[in-house]
């Protein structure tokens, strides 16, 4: 590989911007093509396709068999909760690979001290959200028990296709929770994508096992869509 | 923490003038440990980061990635199932890999 590809490719890395390698396996010629190039390229299809499952792998080509490496932009996840169990939570996705952000408008929980190294926006979730730009790879999980802040910022998750979408809360809670939700208009197929109680029934007590039950469904969405739990 | 950023890597070490080969898994049957596409970076030295295999066949691979570095061609290796009696590296899992090595210029 030129240094100068690999430059290209880890500055469309840095962006958020999908990017494809294509090698040319007989001959070890290879090039770039950015996501936006996608549509006007040769191997268009197969690009396209890999684009979609995320997946590395050969194609067969008129040229020769080449080799795919697939870059898109690491998963999100957006919390709301500068609570205890993002305290845990946050880390831990962070280790699986997840770019995190965490909004709280109440800045004493909202503090550097509580989240060091996290990205934290201390700012009603109406506010901060749009410009977040959340999309298909992004997870969402509120966790401020104050639906205040939670209401509204599942209803943006909701409309933005969110590949996880989770609330902390009992059973009763989220019942009243969707009962609000519903009054402000949201259909019910929409509601019935937030997963309540969040997380995975594992019996997790402490706030990190509480984390681990989230992200372990989380996962669970990620690699499985949403047919199987 | 965030993910080993693999690329990264082999960019800062090739810039910070040391010679680097990047292996990649192109191709896997049956139960392989790591899927296509997965990185191993290796130094001139033989450091390296990241994984192809469980720790299966990485010994190998960096003592290959050392030949292309040395030879500036990339290469194309296939690993089989472990023979233990012909002490030949291989996946104990019962998969098989391909890696296809290439020098960073």
């Amino acid at each position: 590989m030129q240094l100068a590809l690999l430059n290209a490719l880890n500055e469309e890395r840095a962006a958020r911007r999908a990017a494809i390698v294509v090698t040319a396996l007989a001959s070890g010629e290879q090039r770039l093509v950015k996501v936006a190039d996608v549509a006007k390229d040769a191997l268009r299809e197969a690009l396209e396709a890999r684009l979609r499952s995320g997946k590395s792998g050969t194609e067969e080509t008129p040229g020769g068999k080449v080799f795919l490496t697939v870059f898109v932009p690491p998963a999100r996840l957006v919390i709301t909760g500068a609570v205890h169990i993002s305290q845990e939570l946050a880390p831990m996705a962070q280790r699986l690979g997840y770019d995190v952000t965490i909004v709280d408008p109440r800045t004493a929980f909202a503090t550097p001290e509580r989240f060091a190294g996290i990205k934290l926006l201390a700012e009603w979730p109406d506010k901060v959200l749009p410009a977040l730009a959340i999309d298909a790879h992004t997870a969402f999980a509120a966790l401020t028990h104050d639906p205040k802040i939670d209401d509204p910022a599942l209803l943006h998750a909701l409309s933005k296709d969110c590949f996880y979408v989770g609330a902390l809360g009992s059973r009763k809670t989220h019942t009243a929770r969707l009962e609000r939700l519903k009054s402000q208009g949201t259909t019910d197929a929409k509601l019935a994508r937030i997963h309540a109680p969040i997380g995975l029934d594992i019996g997790a007590v402490s706030p990190a096992e509480i984390a681990v039950s989230i992200l372990a469904e989380i996962t669970a969405r990620l690699r499985l869509g949403d047919g199987k739990r | 923490m965030q993910q080993e950023d693999l690329l990264g890597t082999a960019a800062a070490w090739r810039m910070a003038g040391r010679k680097v080969a990047l292996a990649t898994v192109t191709e896997t049957w049956g139960s392989a440990p790591r899927p296509a596409g997965s990185n191993l970076v290796i130094d001139g030295e033989g450091n390296f980061l990241g994984s192809v295999s469980g720790g299966c066949v990485e010994g190998a691979v960096v003592s290959e990635a050392l030949d292309v570095i040395a030879g500036g061609k990339p290469r194309l290796i296939s690993f089989g199932v472990a023979d233990e009696t012909a002490w030949e590296v291989g996946l104990s899992c019962g998969g098989k890999i391909s890696v296809y090595v290439e020098p960073v210029k």
